[in-house]
């Protein structure tokens, strides 16, 4: 290291040297997989799991469990997917829309209740425990009561998927807050952060990470209590998801029921993956929570 | 109880090497007089400090070392003005910032990002913020680095980049709470010269707190020994030795050895009751 004979070098010019030698040695980055690599590094396994789920259907059909017009084989709801392809898309449109309505509001609301208790000791004594306890309460019991303050009809549907987000949303963002290190809230009052600035400089995005985790759950919660009140309140005239899957089950076509549950479930994983977990993955990595090495 | 600080923030596009002339009636940037701290209420009260007398000069740079419970982060927090004295005073006379031993930037920020939040709850307008941040970061010898995050840089990187912090909000003292506890040994030697240099050019006053004997004697102009549970100040060791110092010289670890033993009989008394 320094003991080097630099003649005409001072101390502070090999001071600079040592220490962007050391700079440069620790901060030498771990070579990334390219990135065709890493995407089919991800979708190999998940192509494999799809694959071995068709199969083991397809067995189970020829096993003769049941009639095949009761349980069909994948080529049978691959047929009702494309004849209905139209409706069902119509259907998941009018779904969505409804979801991502619900979830915007919940958004406000749950953030702005989970700023206000997390930081105010009288509410969270008040309300706290009752976030928690509407996040555990399944959403199909407000349907009744739903149904009697709005009627059958959108209202019901708005109010419960509403309810259904908004708490774990709420819950996100007062984790969040709660799990600050408290040296980040130390540094921002040194720096003369207060009140509001420190509110918007550093509690806000410190808790982030949590935030959008409970947004994830919020949104898991939305999808569920909107098919839930799809099938429960139905509005005539109007095409759904939950509507569809209600009309085929009463014409008996179980290849409709199975299309319309694969469609359910496709849009709740891309949701899910492309919204929430790029946000949620951007910002793991952001904040230096991931293992850069493993991933 | 009182309690006087007469903070005047220079203006931070100012260089902050002129230290404010102190005020009439006193000679020193940070007067401490029978300052005590205890936390908790009567029944279980935890005394921290115990009328602790210090006064650090302009331009001084001085460390405070003690074993753990000696109170050493009460009294930074009572001088940065995060905390106020049960009894006894604490005079400041200029601007205060304060610097940590851990993880304190902000893991969302780049480095500029965070020198830049410091300017920025300053009141600096935007138009001057960006080149103020690349010359703060050029002090600390980190330029290249500047959009790199938090968890991309090394520990040594990191407190320098807190150090850029710390300088951004244009203050003349700077206080300092173990700082270098985290880092390696190279690494650390490397930030001594450092941090000496930009006292020496910066003209800064600085409070230092550390539990490592040596690394006092190579930086402090004074060495002040605190007493655990609660402070107290029990002995003061000027510092003689000429600069530039090596921390592994004889000088140094002559005088640390003489220190070791005071602070070993101190934690000592502690043993036997």
């Amino acid at each position: 290291m320094a003991k080097t004979d630099n003649g005409g070098a001072t101390r502070t010019d090999l001071l600079d040297r040592e220490l962007s030698g050391l700079d440069h040695l620790e901060t030498a980055l771990p070579s990334r997989r390219s990135r065709t690599a890493r995407i089919w590094a991800a979708a190999w396994p998940k192509l494999l799991a799809v694959a071995i789920v068709l199969i083991v259907w397809q067995l189970v059909v020829w096993s003769g469990w049941k009639p095949e017009y009761v349980l069909p084989g994948p080529r049978a709801v691959w047929d009702s997917f494309v004849a209905n392809f139209s409706t069902n898309m119509d259907a998941a449109w009018t779904t969505l829309q409804r979801g991502f309505k619900g979830f915007a509001f919940a958004l406000v609301i749950g953030t702005i209740v989970g700023a206000l208790v997390a930081r105010n000791r009288v509410l969270r004594s008040a309300i706290g425990s009752l976030i928690t306890g509407l996040q555990t309460m399944p959403s199909v019991a407000w349907f009744p009561l739903a149904i009697l303050l709005f009627k059958l009809g959108e209202g019901a549907i708005f109010f419960v998927v509403v309810l259904g987000a908004a708490p774990s949303i709420a819950n996100g963002l007062i984790s969040g807050i709660d799990h600050i290190q408290p040296i980040l809230l130390r540094a921002g009052t040194v720096l003369g952060a207060r009140r509001w600035k420190l509110f918007r400089y550093v509690i806000l995005p410190a808790a982030l990470p949590s935030f959008v985790a409970g947004l994830k759950q919020g949104w898991a919660f939305a999808w569920r209590s909107l098919l839930a009140g799809e099938l429960i309140v139905l509005i005539p005239g109007q095409f759904s998801l939950g509507q569809q899957l209600d009309a085929n089950r009463q014409l008996s076509d179980s290849a409709g029921v199975i299309a319309v549950m694969i469609v359910i479930l496709i849009i709740g994983i891309l949701v899910d993956a492309l919204l929430f977990g790029t946000a949620d993955r951007a910002i793991r990595r952001r904040y230096g929570l991931v293992d850069t090495a493993a991933a | 109880m009182t309690r006087s600080r007469a903070v005047e923030r220079p203006r931070v596009d100012e260089p902050a090497s002129e230290v404010p002339p102190p005020e009439a009636g006193s000679g020193a940037p940070i007067i401490l007089r029978g300052t005590s701290k205890v936390y908790g209420h009567a029944g279980d009260a935890v005394p921290a400090l115990d009328r602790v007398s210090l006064d650090v000069r302009a331009g001084e740079f001085v460390c405070l070392l003690g074993a753990s419970g000696c109170g050493k982060s009460t009294l930074l927090n009572l001088v940065a003005g995060l905390d106020s004295p049960t009894s006894g005073t604490v005079e400041v006379h200029g601007g205060t910032t304060l610097m940590f031993q851990e993880a304190a930037l902000f893991p969302w920020l780049t480095a500029q990002g965070n020198v830049e939040l410091a300017l920025k709850l300053q009141g600096v307008p935007k138009a001057q913020r960006r080149a103020r941040v690349r010359e703060l970061l050029q002090v600390v010898h980190l330029e290249g680095f500047e959009r790199k995050l938090p968890h991309e840089l090394s520990g040594g990187m990191r407190q320098r980049v807190q150090l850029a912090r710390a300088l951004a909000q244009g203050a003349d003292i700077l206080l300092m709470d173990e700082p270098f506890g985290a880092l390696d040994a190279m690494t650390r030697d490397l930030l001594h010269d450092e941090i000496e240099r930009l006292w020496r050019e910066q003209g800064l006053t600085i409070l230092f707190v550390t539990h490592n004997v040596r690394e006092a004697v190579r930086l402090g102009d004074r060495v002040v020994l605190l007493s655990s549970r609660p402070g107290r100040v029990v002995a003061e060791f000027p510092v003689v030795i000429p600069r530039p110092r090596r921390i592994e010289s004889h000088p140094v670890a002559d005088l640390a050895s003489v220190i070791t033993n005071e602070l070993r009989e101190e934690v000592r008394r502690h043993g036997e009751d």
